[in-house]
């Protein structure tokens, strides 16, 4: 497994198109930005609940993947219940905290909003190969070929970044200036090996857009696709939960008088 | 010129072999004063098997970028007179021409190995019902006998050469060129690449030129020599043995490795009495990966002395842990099991246990010399480079500046002094690499693959140049699967895997 052939279970949201399952997320985030209240977020967050268990994601993999979400919703709810913009009837007062019936809906609308945009970007990428998303954003979504490819084999070279990165410090330390100098020591020896990583780089980037050139890569013809990438119906099955995703949440926040249009 | 009508028969008749003709041409980069080659005039025949010969800088890799079409346009550099693939200019013969590069690493695009040979085709617009069954024929090719959703990351250094030229081969181009295609593998490597080559000939009857600076390698499959000179133009030109008796000496002295002029071992001097530096006791090695505590041992069990005036070479198959446990003698890397321990001389007053050495207390202890020289660059210039290590050492300023001219005398780098070390030439960064570490003279040199890929006079050099410390009583442990380098240097072999070290007698003759 790597971050280019990511061993991916097979499951219901594994084999759909990559580019509707980018479609579903990019849809219930736009709805969800449009208003700050919690019923909104709470709703869609409740319907993708239950999308998720077609993921085939294993319970380990999927807390592993979504953990910086379940840090980061908590930590901006609660930053927003205690210093968010004040209303309503005060709850609980110390020095210059103050917490109120409108900052606590706040916070909470805001810790729902982070996972319910958060998740589904992050199941994309859960059950998504690079390559297939690659195929997808060219063939369907009809992506210059140049760009998408190009960012394909580039990702390839993040890997080897980790190697580099391994080596030229240990070179350091054998050249002498693996240590000590205090500060200073410590900043040169972050950036001297960051701008000898970046320059390897480039030459290695290079030196593969020379490869891929000579492989006819690059030029104005038109090229075919060895891959197919197509859209089913249960892609369009699956754009469309997402639109109803976004259209239950809106509905139901409306119904219950939550729903407040940030650009209104 | 070859008879072509001489070769076998069972051909694929779709591929047309290519017709290459040069009149006058030449190229210079953008940028540069001279051009990289000049009033070349040659005559390539359909089917033709070709070997590029020249000094470096003579313009091989140029003139097979050229006819590959990779060259750029007005904007990289000034062209005059014609290349011609095929009567129609280079940049315009897209996909009759394949081009496989040096670097293993560099040349994967996509991250499985069937999607990967499929990259080519797709780029030529080949239907895609026709692009699989070439995928799985060119894999055969060259040998590769994976599932197509093999992820290319996990292949070795051979195998990724095979997959390009594999990806090159589904291509079915007219003519094929490589540009050093062996010279960053191991020797297993190396043939298994040059027999894809002539297995894939054999079937598509295609035009052939291949730059290599090791001609054993390729002298029987190739029928013809061109010798490119420096100043322009060509400097010989005809039959593989031919031009290799009457321009050996030339060549080689230009840093070919000519087959019948093997090079010079240096006399060896021992020491009396060597005294061991350092001693690993059932030493474990191994890294500890990227997010994790504790290191995945890759080699165990491991007992040697490394002493003082002895040239140990450790050798084995790749992945076997050799670079990681010269790391680990190095002082680089903490041992993973076992114990390695310096001598209380060689300590010389601090821990016995190398990697708890500050950085600079390994400096005058311990030398380092990594595979890829890049990695161990650090100033904006060769001559600040070179000063980085002695100026840490706190060394008077003319001690400093004595210290280093006399090394890029005699590493050739004087008239590189204030060359960036990053553009430096091959041969070139492998010297510079040596000198920033003989800069502190350490006791003990370790090195990592370093004669891989050096041309025969580099290699002559650094030879001469290890031969020597060791005459002076330097320590030396060196990774590497050259045969001659263990031939002409090596005191003792430790081939992982094995139990003990084998006792050479080759240095002393």
């Amino acid at each position: 497994m790597s971050l280019l052939t990511p061993t991916i279970r097979p499951s219901v949201v594994a084999r759909l198109n990559p580019v509707s399952k980018l479609a579903v997320a990019l849809i219930v985030s736009c709805a969800l930005l449009l208003s700050i209240d919690w019923v909104s977020a709470g709703v869609a967050l409740l319907l993708e609940a239950v999308l998720l268990t077609w993921s085939g994601l294993s319970a380990r993999a999927f807390w592993l993947r979504t953990a910086p979400l379940w840090i980061a919703a908590p930590m901006a709810s609660v930053t927003t219940i205690l210093y968010g913009e004040d209303s309503g009837a005060l709850l609980w007062h110390f020095g210059f905290i103050t917490v109120t019936e409108g900052s606590a809906q706040l916070g909470l609308a805001i810790g729902l909003r982070v996972l319910a945009i958060g998740l589904p970007g992050i199941v994309l990428l859960a059950t998504t190969d690079p390559t297939d998303l690659a195929d997808g954003l060219a063939q369907v979504l009809r992506l210059p070929s140049r760009f998408v490819l190009g960012g394909l084999a580039g990702l390839r070279l993040v890997g080897m970044f980790i190697e580099d990165w391994h080596s030229l410090n240990l070179a350091r330390r054998a050249r002498g200036v693996g240590d000590g100098g205090g500060m200073r020591g410590a900043a040169q020896r972050f950036f001297g090996p960051a701008f000898a990583l970046l320059v390897i780089s480039v030459r290695r980037g290079s030196k593969l857009a020379t490869a891929m050139e000579a492989r006819g890569f690059g030029s104005d013809e038109p090229r075919t696709w060895a891959r197919p990438s197509q859209v089913r119906a249960a892609d369009v099955v699956l754009v469309a939960i997402g639109f109803s995703i976004a259209g239950i949440a809106i509905g139901v926040a409306v119904w219950a008088g939550t729903w407040s249009f940030i650009l209104a | 010129m070859p008879d072509t009508s001489s070769f076998p028969l069972a051909r694929d008749p779709q591929i047309r072999p290519v017709q290459i003709r040069a009149r006058g041409w030449g190229w210079r980069h953008a940028g540069r004063h001279s051009p990289a080659v000049s009033g070349l005039d040659l005559q390539i025949e359909p089917g033709e098997r070709v070997l590029l010969l020249g000094a470096s800088g003579a313009g091989k890799s140029t003139l097979v970028h050229a006819l590959a079409g990779v060259l750029g346009d007005a904007e990289d550099g000034d062209e005059t007179g014609s290349l011609l693939v095929d009567g129609r200019r280079a940049a315009e013969a897209r996909g009759r021409v394949g081009l496989v590069l040096q670097d293993p690493d560099s040349q994967v695009v996509l991250a499985r190995v069937g999607d990967d040979v499929a990259f080519g085709c797709e780029n030529l617009a080949v239907p895609r019902v026709e692009i699989w069954p070439r995928v799985r024929q060119a894999l055969a090719e060259v040998g590769l006998g994976l599932p197509l959703d093999h992820p290319t990351s996990s292949l070795s250094g051979g195998q990724k050469q095979r997959l390009a030229l594999a990806g090159v081969l589904a291509m079915q181009p007219g003519l094929l060129l490589l540009d050093e295609p062996t010279a960053n593998l191991d020797p297993g490597g190396v043939i298994d690449v040059r027999d894809a080559v002539v297995r894939s000939l054999d079937h598509s009857g295609a035009t052939f030129v291949v730059i290599e600076h090791r001609v054993d390698v390729w002298q029987d499959v190739v029928d013809r020599v061109i010798v490119l000179d420096p100043s322009g133009g060509v400097l010989a030109d005809g039959a593989t043995r031919e031009i290799l008796s009457s321009q050996g000496a030339r060549l080689a002295q230009a840093g070919v490795w000519v087959p019948a002029l093997p090079p010079r071992f240096p006399i060896r001097h021992p020491i009396s009495r060597p005294q061991a530096l350092l001693r690993a006791e059932g030493l474990a090695v191994g890294r500890v990966p990227f997010g994790r505590r504790t290191a995945s041992v890759v080699a165990d069990a491991i007992t040697l002395d490394v002493r003082a005036g002895t040239a140990t070479v450790v050798t084995g198959p790749n992945g076997s842990g050799k670079s990681t446990l010269a790391l680990t003698l190095a002082g680089l890397l903490a041992p993973a099991g076992g114990t390695l321990r310096a001598s209380e001389r060689f300590a010389a007053g601090i821990s016995p246990q190398p990697h708890r050495w500050r950085s600079k207390q390994l400096l005058t202890r311990i030398g380092t010399v990594f595979q890829d020289p890049e990695h161990q660059f650090l100033a904006a210039t060769v001559r600040d480079d070179l000063l980085i290590g002695p100026r840490a050492l706190g060394l008077s300023h003319a001690e400093q500046t004595s210290r280093v001219d006399d090394l890029m005398h005699r590493l050739r780098l004087d008239h590189l002094a204030d060359a960036n070390p990053f553009t430096l030439s091959g041969g070139e960064k492998r010297r510079m690499s040596v000198a920033t570490v003989l800069a502190t003279r350490p006791g003990l040199l370790v090195l990592d693959e370093p004669t891989f890929g050096q041309d025969s006079r580099t290699w002559q050099e650094l030879v001469t140049l290890l031969a020597e410390l060791l005459d002076e009583g330097t320590a030396l442990v060196a990774v590497t699967h050259d045969a001659q380098f263990v031939a002409a240097l090596a005191d003792e072999e430790y081939r992982l895997g094995l139990p003990d070290p084998i006792r050479l007698a080759a240095g002393a003759q």
